[in-house]
This record gives C-alpha cells, structure tokens and sequence, in this order.
C-alpha cells in the first residue's frame, strides 16, 4: 500500500471528506461525503468537480512538421490525425498488432504539437510505445509539473466562465489556451460523463488555488471515482480494461465512429496502423461480437463478469453493470454474439444461480448534453 | 439489541429475532439501491448467505448470523431499498428468524463491544 501514489491535490481530498481508495496506482477520492447517488445527480444538474491528475499528459513535440507528427501518429491508430484542425480535440485508440486496444485517449492539435490525454493505468506503457514508436518524428514529452481536472454538468460552463470568461465561446471538442491569475490554462471542452463540460490542465502551483476557486461556485461539488463510474456508464462510454482491452478490436467495441473516413478502406490514407488487417475486414464483413447496452428488467444491479446466455447458449458477457442514478435502474454493457446484438434482443443473465431476464438496449442510457 | 462482527443487529421480538445492519454497515455500503430477500420458510445455518444488498458501490452478502428459519422479510425494501440508508436500525430491518433457542443470543456483541469493534 505503501507504494502508492498521491495526488498533488490529496490533503484537499482528505479536507473535503473524500473516502479514499487504490485506483491506478493512486490513492483516490471514490465519494465524498454526499455519496455516489448525489454527487452523481449533482453532476446531471449543476456542475461536479473531478480530480483526474491521474490521467497521463503527453506533449509530442515534432522534431520537423507537425504533418510529419500526425502521420506518424497515424501509424498507430486507426485514427484520422492529420484531418484534425488547429484547437480541435479528437478521440482515438493505440492498437497491438492484432488489432487489440493498448488503450483509448483524447489528443489535441495545438498548432505546433500534438497533446495527448492518456489513461492512467497505461501512461507508462504509453509513454514507452510513443517513444519507440514516434522518435523519429517527435520528441515525446510527459507533462509532470500539471495537473488535470475535469469540470462538468449543465452548470459547468457559467461556473468556470466566472473565474475564465474565455471558455463561454469554445464548443465541444474545442481545445484552448486560457488564462488564470497569470497561470496558463491547457482547457479542452470535452468530458467523460455524457455532460457538456470541461477538462482544465492546470501548472501544479496553480492547482489547489484553481481547484478551491471552482469550489467556492455555489454550482459545484467534488465528485468522487464512484459517480465518475456511473456517469461514464450511463452515458454509454467505455472504460479501459473493463469494457474495452487487448482482448477487444475497435469495431467489436463499437467505436467505428472514431475510425474515420481516411483511415477506411477507400481512403486517402486507408490502413497503415497496426491490426488494419483485421480491423478493416470487421469493418467491411461486421464482428463475431458486439459490445451492446444492456437493461436487466428487474431491479437488480449485474456487475461486471455476469455470463449472458441466449437461451441456454453462452452468447457472452457483463462488461461494466450497476445502477445508473438517473435512469432509476440498473444498466449494463457487455459483448455478445453479433447475431444477439440487435436492439431489443431479450437474453437472460446468470446472477447469483438464477437466468434473470435481460435486453439489448441503445446508448447511451442517458441522452448526452455536449455543447456542439 | 445485539451485533455480529459482520455489522449486523439483532433484536429479540416475542419468541423471533429481527435482524438488520448496522449504521456503520449502511454508512461503508453507500446508497443502497437493491435488496435481494430470502424465501420464508427457509431453514438456514449460520454463516449462510441469505440476503443480498447492492449499494450503487458493489453487491454485499448479509449472513445468517445463527441457524434458524426465516419466517418474515421486509417487503418495503424491495421498493425502497434506500430505506437501509435512512432508517438502518429500525424501518430497514431485514428479516425475521426463529431460533431454536433464544439463548445462543448471549454469544454475540453487546452494544459496547460493537463499538469498541467499529472504533
């Protein structure tokens, strides 16, 4: 235990009552005093703030032009990079060759460099991959003097405009530099519960004083890893090495919306990452299996590992599970069969001994509200 | 009112003992939004999973503290699970069981040590 991690900001946590668990190798906030359920509400109607300097910061630094930084980007991801226009943020994965997730991140173009948000729990192997990888291209450059904090909720944008009037005019996925009390701000509007919001790179001398800023919003709460689970999960979003890993193609994950056009087959820069092989093929002649939402049609929660069946069939199973807060009952992800995977396919899920009824359903759960 | 090492409360009512969590017990588990109940009529052994208790967190198993057989649960916690956070001592209880002796009661914590257990 001893080795673990902590936060710059962890005496704030501690302050704020936060319950303190392992998370990623850190010691992190799971809930506060309010608890899962209300700071998951709070977040769904005014503004939640989260910790996630856990989260790897990366810069990648071209050595000659930011096109020869993309496309060597491009190597290892199915992802257009290159496409991406100066202050936009875009969504993309790292494949092994088999065409398994390393992991899923956010990068950014910054004009003259890419910034990347990786993973906690990948962030070294990350590091090790970009750097083997792209050396020729960049210099790969860990952000370690900054934090990162993720604020979000319908409210989230009149809270942070009063202390960064700048953030009113940015729209989802924009990214930007802002200022505050003369610490430069790294600020992408963007999330991970399904919220319009933000996530604010911060200099670690600025940090707490941002943090208790944001804070003293009458619109804001901390909000602790256990309704930043529930969240992400209503709002349909995968979470590494639960719902998506290296076991797990981009396509069967159902994040062919992150593959774009050039990438496919057809395109200007078609293939080229790693596990294209297989990808395109999913791509053009669909999965053996889909990740789907799930809705158990009683009110017990089905957690992660939960086989699923199809009549007596094995056809798959619970990747992420619990109750979603806002929906009012539980909700589920997990991989079935393809032939299952239709919305509305009633299967049955093996909890505690009984075949409890379960449906293939839409997400996310809970509409999204991102400012486009 | 007696306690188990596994938080739970027991309270002699007639010739049946009431058996719910602890404060402390609901306090660690969070909102609790799903309560699994066991069949009446069932006979269990001590230390058998009767009740199953989901807190937004994670599934928590309630033990049989003493053999015995159910004879009643709380049918309000099926549709109101968050009761075991609001009234853990006295609305949430869980089930009722028949002893074949109420005396094997004097095995388990008094409110003192209980507490002293919770720290």
């Amino acid at each position: 235990m001893s080795d673990l991690l902590k936060l710059a900001l962890h005496d704030l946590h501690v302050a704020l009552g936060g319950r303190m668990v392992p998370f990623a190798g850190y010691d992190m906030p799971v809930q506060y005093p309010a608890g899962v359920l209300k700071e998951h509400l709070h977040t769904r109607t005014a503004a939640g703030l989260f910790d996630v300097s856990h989260m790897g910061q990366v810069i990648l630094r071209p050595k000659g032009t930011l096109r020869d930084t993309a496309l060597a980007f491009e190597t290892l991801m199915p992802v257009d990079v290159l496409g991406l226009a100066v202050g936009r943020q875009r969504y993309g994965m790292f494949l092994g060759a088999d065409g398994g997730i390393l992991d899923d991140l956010m990068f950014a173009n910054r004009g003259d460099h890419i910034f990347v948000v990786v993973n906690a729990a990948c962030k070294t192997a990350d590091i090790a991959h970009m750097t083997a990888q792209l050396s020729g291209a960049c210099d790969v450059i860990p952000v370690t003097d900054r934090g990162l904090l993720a604020l979000q909720g319908p409210l989230a944008e009149v809270a942070l405009a009063r202390l960064v009037p700048g953030v009113a005019a940015m729209r989802f996925m924009d990214v930007a530099y802002l200022t505050w009390q003369g610490a430069e701000l790294w600020i992408s509007r963007s999330g991970y519960t399904g919220e319009d919001g933000y996530e604010i790179s911060v200099p670690a001398a600025h940090l707490q004083p941002f943090a208790e800023a944001l804070l003293h919003q009458p619109e804001v709460m901390p909000i602790g890893l256990g309704a930043r689970d529930s969240l992400r999960l209503e709002a349909g979003l995968c979470l590494y090495g639960h719902d998506i890993d290296t076991t797990t193609s981009p396509v069967e994950a159902g994040l062919t919306w992150a593959i774009q056009k050039a990438r496919r087959a057809g395109g200007e820069r078609s293939g080229g990452f790693p596990g294209a092989d297989r990808v395109l093929y999913e791509l053009a002649h669909g999965p053996d299996r889909l990740r789907v939402g799930l809705r158990p049609e009683g009110r017990a929660p089905m957690r992660e590992g939960t086989p699923l069946f199809a009549g007596a069939e094995p056809v798959g199973s619970i990747t992420s599970g619990g109750f979603g807060p806002s929906v009012g009952a539980p909700i589920a992800m997990g991989y079935v069969a393809a032939r299952h995977a239709a919305t509305g396919t009633p299967l049955l899920a093996e909890l505690r001994g009984k075949m409890l009824p379960v449906v293939t359903a839409p997400m996310p759960f809970h509409p999204t509200t991102y400012k486009r | 009112m007696k306690y188990t090492k596994d938080h739970e409360w027991l309270r002699v009512d007639g010739d049946l003992v009431v058996v719910g969590i602890t404060e402390h017990a609901a306090t660690a588990l969070g909102d609790v939004v799903f309560v699994e109940l066991p069949e009446i009529e069932t006979v269990v052994a001590e230390g058998d999973e009767v009740v199953v208790i989901e807190s937004v967190k994670a599934a928590s198993d309630i033990l049989a503290p003493t053999a015995g057989e159910i004879v009643e649960v709380n049918e309000l916690l099926v549709d109101n699970p968050g009761l075991v956070n609001e009234d853990p001592l006295g609305a949430a209880w869980i089930f009722k069981m028949k002893l074949d002796d109420l005396g094997v009661l004097d095995d388990f914590m008094d409110e003192d040590e209980y507490n002293d257990l919770i720290g």
